[in-house]
């Protein structure tokens, strides 16, 4: 056998790649037109693409590693949690060692030293913390979340960023998504195809019991310890902030579920189903999470959206392994009414002089919007509500006063009505 | 990289930047300014300028509960319409459907809570629990039972209350609304 060169620059080895090769020296029947066998395009996988991923839990783990194996080099990886003992069995990037340490740094230093040449950075906070000029950055974002609400901003994100001057604003998202032996991945093309928030009516309702169940006639454990983290906790502890995280909290809604779950002789209430269910817990599958995060669903689309080597999805697909393997792929429609990437956008000139009562005069005399009584407020303040009549008597100072006072040239405002669907957005030029 | 600009370009879409208000404001915003409320129910933000926080006074003109202002406070978090808003009774008040810590016990307010429902139905909703107490799903168990079985002390054990009394060991709020 002959004895393996490595590259001393890249740290790549002969025949490193000549699997993922087969796919990217010549072009193939489904290909993109604009796809160029060659080097172009392996030099701008390995040495240019800049991906980031959200979350280094379940899917994050396998991410990040079919990203490194697939020639990504380039890796971004942002967690803000921290590695509890339960995550070690499909979380296979972390060992017992680990434990208690940030997700993201760990992932990182796991997948350098495995795979040679391939960069890491990991960030371990919050994805708010970043701002826009972070983001831009990236080519790509992968996200593997559990939360509803880090999805919602994410996408938002994106979705303000494009910028009609600016192609490279335009960072396609991918987000895959893991419950049980359910999952589902989609492509976003932020501005361009159906965001997260368009789709935000098809998620399935966080689990909630009627509270006068839980008061009175509780039959499961689940009953038994919403009692205590719904109506034991504030009564008890006052104004103390219920912190899912902290082992002292979960131990104490533990002790007062396994009481009264004894007073109703109720079986099943344990100190995992307590963390369960107040933190929302859906049980974990590595196998899912394989699938969704791997050559199937998340991965193999950055790969084809960063190489232009085959069609990539479009846009949502979906794995049911509850009942055999069943999967589904359809095009989920952009919504006209979506709150972040429907409703009309307007550019306004006005003149500096213009008073707020002049631009709502303005707005309901336009043809083309045919808007009744509009309320108009900037991200961070109220500029006139019509009601209800608190705010409409506190923003009626505003009418007098100009426009120019109150948004900055290139200013945002957003219009709502009862003639409009949503909301209008209007972006202010001074003439 | 695939070229996707290329696609935004032959999409005949209003290609304008997008306002960095949050979907939840903007939602927070539309709500508030289309609420169509009766003259029985009036809001209160301590903060005009904060929208996410405020309260609710209700007045009812008919039922057992008439002649008392009760109030509630709103929370609503950045996940809404996701989340529901976290409404809470600021007074003592004796009601089968909200307990002593001021928790109330409506349906679309946790398990049957949806995004398409809004601020107006959450109100209306509250409102309702006091012109048509509900004594299947108590809170006040006291209350219900007392509800179901001897609706006369019941009904005078609601205007005591009102008036700030205490009944059975429990000293409730005086709610009687100021003319």
């Amino acid at each position: 056998m002959s004895q393996t060169t490595v590259d001393a620059t890249s740290g790549d080895w002969e025949g490193r790649y000549d699997h993922i090769d087969q796919v990217l020296n010549t072009a193939g029947p489904r290909t993109d037109p604009g796809f160029l066998a060659g080097d172009g395009v392996k030099d701008f996988l390995r040495n240019q693409a800049k991906i980031l991923v959200i979350g280094a839990g379940g899917l994050g783990c396998e991410i990040l590693a079919n990203l490194a194996l697939t020639g990504f080099k380039d890796i971004h990886v942002i967690d803000m949690d921290t590695i509890d003992i339960s995550n070690l069995n499909r979380q296979f990037l972390f060992r017992p060692k680990d434990v208690g340490k940030p997700k993201a740094t760990c992932a990182a230093e796991f997948i350098m030293n495995r795979v040679p040449g391939v960069k890491v950075t990991p960030y371990f906070g919050k994805i708010q913390d970043k701002d826009e000029e972070y983001y831009m950055q990236f080519n790509l974002v992968i996200c593997g979340l559990d939360s509803v609400e880090a999805r919602r901003w994410m996408s938002a994100t994106l979705v303000n960023m494009v910028d009609p001057e600016n192609p490279e604003s335009l960072k396609p998202l991918i987000d895959g998504g893991t419950e049980g032996f359910k999952g589902q991945a989609r492509v976003i093309l932020p501005s361009i195809t159906s965001c997260y928030e368009c789709s935000l009516d098809m998620l399935n309702k966080p689990t909630a019991f009627p509270i006068c169940t839980i008061a009175n006639t509780p039959r499961l454990p689940e009953h038994c310890i919403e009692w205590a983290s719904v109506l034991e906790w504030p009564k008890v502890q006052g104004d103390k902030k219920l912190d899912t995280d902290d082992p002292e909290h979960i131990g104490w809604l533990y002790q007062v579920a396994s009481a009264r779950a004894k007073e109703f002789k109720i079986e099943g209430v344990t100190w995992s189903l307590t963390q369960g269910v107040v933190k929302n817990i859906i049980p974990a599958i590595a196998s899912t999470n394989a699938i969704i995060a791997g050559m199937s669903a998340c991965c193999n689309e950055a790969f084809k959206i960063a190489t232009s080597s085959a069609a990539y999805l479009n846009n949502y697909f979906m794995l049911i392994g509850t009942e055999g393997v069943y999967s589904y792929t359809f095009e989920h429609e952009k919504r006209d009414d979506c709150p972040v990437c429907g409703g009309e956008s307007l550019d306004l000139t006005i003149s500096k002089d213009l008073t707020v009562e002049q631009i709502i005069e303005l707005l309901v005399e336009r043809q083309d919007i045919q808007i009744k009584k509009p309320s108009l407020a900037t991200p961070t303040s109220q500029i006139y509500l019509q009601a209800p009549p608190q705010l409409e008597q506190a923003t009626r100072p505003n009418l007098s006063k100009k426009v120019s006072e109150l948004v900055a040239e290139d200013g945002e405002v957003t219009v709502t009505s009862t003639s409009l669907p949503f909301s209008l957005s209007l972006r202010i030029h001074y003439n | 990289m695939l070229k996707i600009w290329s696609m935004k370009k032959n999409e005949d879409v209003a290609a304008k930047k997008k306002p960095k208000t949050s979907a939840a404001q903007i939602r927070v915003q539309k709500d508030l300014t289309e609420l169509d409320l009766p003259a029985t129910m009036k809001t209160h933000f301590a903060d005009p300028a904060d929208l996410l926080n405020f309260t609710l006074t209700i007045t009812p003109d008919e039922g057992m509960y008439k002649g008392g202002a009760f109030e509630f406070s709103f929370n609503i978090t950045t996940n809404y319409p996701h989340e529901p808003p976290k409404v809470k009774c600021l007074q003592t008040i004796y009601h089968p459907n909200v307990d002593l810590s001021g928790n109330v016990c409506l349906n679309i307010l946790r398990e049957d809570w949806k995004p398409v429902l809004n601020l107006n139905s959450v109100m209306v909703g509250l409102q309702y629990l006091f012109l048509e107490p509900n004594a299947d799903d108590p809170l006040n168990k006291e209350a219900a039972i007392e509800m179901s079985k001897n609706r006369d002390t019941f009904i005078s054990n609601v205007k005591s209350s009102m008036r700030g009394n205490t009944i059975k060991g429990v000293q409730y709020n005086n709610v009687l609304a100021k003319s």
